[in-house]
């Protein structure tokens, strides 16, 4: 009986002592991001939304090598290429479908010009499936709207790679 | 003859009287639950609701339009009478009780001689609720759920009935307004150390509140007696829910805490103290919620029949040593 009553008495002062530790931890910083207002910082190589990138003089920079689209895991991306009048070779159509992209970044690596890249965005969700299904235009206008950030960011990678 | 003891003044009288009981307990049980979110969210680093208006403040009005909005669903195989009425008998139980509470000298709806019978009557019925929910939904989580806690709510009152017969008799009656009024040199929680712990402990079980939910169980048996319960019917169990525990911890600061007496020799007694020390109770009922892991269900039996039961029964035999020898029996 002795030793059920000294086991009582242990019960209870781990429950005091676990209460007090709840007690203490009530008045520690909170970790709660308010999202929509707060955000985390992301790193350079964060692989977000995908952009297709332009020189400084607004050439666009793919020339429809079919790299990505030859090393894309999830097949999600499907590019058609013709000569263009000046003869040079740019593609005619550059879809991603991103409801099969799993953001593996390997297209990024594979572009020797540095065209497609993963951008610092997340928030790209929609309401319609269709809206996923990313075209040519869809990615140069996303390379237009981030290039500032998506330059800073390949810069600061650099020296990793 | 004035107005107020015609029949009609009467019916009026009591009419408001109910609700000056139960509007502040709806409100009490709707920032119970906001109170909740914010002390488990601060316990856990989070900060809780903090969109809804002020520092998240409508919260519970939210939650309440949503629930009023969502489609009440009946299931197929159910006892439709019985399982709508279960959740208004748990509500409807948790209201009643709150008839005989003080919460300051002569304010209670009915201030009768037999006030903690009254209360005890009133809480063993409030199993009825939760059994009747987990027949009628035809379903076997929420049989076993309301087993479970039919099971448990018995076991607990039996010590809990044994702690109130120690304030009994160091009171000498069953009046709350008197047990309330014996406190005055020292309240009980300090003399009935023990009694105090085992009859907060056993209102934890009678609530079916962490960590003695096992009623609930979410990780065996779903949401146990009211899984198959939706919109106004489910929110009618979590009110009960919510003002049991208010009604508890009403409980416990008449029997052990001194009511609505001041704690400060200097300072007046009144409502204030009374919710003061309410609040005190609740935040413990969160406080243990946000601490301790749910029990197994054969713990709970054996804390409750080889733990509290004789413990309680112990001390009420030394209570009854202590007063008889000690001279100290009131009304002697």
């Amino acid at each position: 009986m002795n030793i059920a009553k000294a086991a009582w008495g242990l019960v209870l002062a781990e429950i005091v002592s676990g209460m007090a530790l709840t007690f203490r931890t009530m008045f520690k910083a909170k970790a709660t991001l308010d999202y929509p207002f707060e955000k985390n910082p992301t790193s350079p190589r964060f692989k977000g939304e995908h952009a297709l990138r332009r020189y400084p003089n607004g050439e666009e920079r793919c020339i429809a090598c079919k790299l990505c689209e030859a090393v894309c895991p999830a097949q999600a991306i499907t590019i058609e290429a013709e000569p263009r009048a000046d003869g040079s070779r740019r593609t005619t159509r550059y879809d991603i479908d991103m409801t099969k992209c799993i953001y593996c970044g390997l297209c990024e690596e594979a572009c020797p010009v540095d065209a497609i890249v993963e951008g610092p965005n997340y928030e790209f969700a929609t309401e319609t499936r269709e809206e996923l299904l990313y075209d040519k235009a869809k990615l140069l206008a996303n390379g237009d709207r981030w290039e500032p950030e998506l330059a800073k960011r390949l810069e600061l990678d650099a020296p990793y790679r | 003859m004035s107005f107020f003891s015609t029949w009609f003044g009467i019916l009026v009288l009591t009419l408001l009287e109910s609700l000056a009981v139960i509007v502040p307990l709806l409100i009490g049980v709707a920032y119970l639950t906001y109170a909740e979110r914010k002390v488990l969210g601060s316990m856990q680093l989070r900060k809780g609701p903090n969109v809804v208006g002020p520092f998240g403040l409508a919260q519970p009005f939210a939650d309440a339009i949503k629930m009023l909005f969502k489609e009440t669903i009946i299931p197929a195989g159910s006892d439709r009478g019985l399982f709508v009425i279960a959740p208004m008998i748990t509500f409807g139980l948790a209201v009643v009780a709150w008839a005989v509470i003080p919460t300051n000298d002569h304010w209670a709806v009915a201030n009768i001689n037999v006030g903690i019978l009254y209360l005890l009557a009133i809480s063993s019925l409030g199993v009825y609720g939760i059994i009747i929910a987990g027949w009628a939904s035809n379903s076997k989580y929420a049989f076993l759920g309301a087993l479970r806690s039919a099971a448990q709510m018995v076991s607990y009152e039996v010590s809990m009935g044994f702690v109130i017969v120690c304030v009994l008799m160091c009171v000498g009656s069953l009046n709350l307004n008197d047990i309330v009024l014996a406190q005055r040199h020292l309240w009980f929680a300090i003399p009935l150390f023990p009694m105090f712990v085992i009859f907060f402990i056993s209102g934890l079980a009678e609530t079916n509140r962490a960590p003695f939910d096992l009623a609930e169980g979410d990780t065996e048996i779903v949401a146990g007696f009211f899984v198959e319960y939706s919109a106004m019917s489910f929110a009618l169990f979590f009110l009960g829910e919510y003002a049991n525990m208010i009604l508890i911890s009403g409980t416990t600061t008449v029997l052990f805490l001194g009511g609505w007496l001041s704690p400060v020799p200097f300072l007046p007694g009144g409502v204030f103290w009374f919710l003061l020390k309410v609040f005190a109770c609740l935040f413990v009922f969160l406080w243990v919620r946000a601490t301790l892991p749910r029990y197994r269900y054969d713990q709970i039996m054996a804390l409750g029949w080889k733990v509290f039961l004789p413990v309680s029964l112990g001390y009420l035999v030394l209570v009854a040593c202590v007063l008889e020898f000690g001279g100290l029996l009131p009304h002697a």
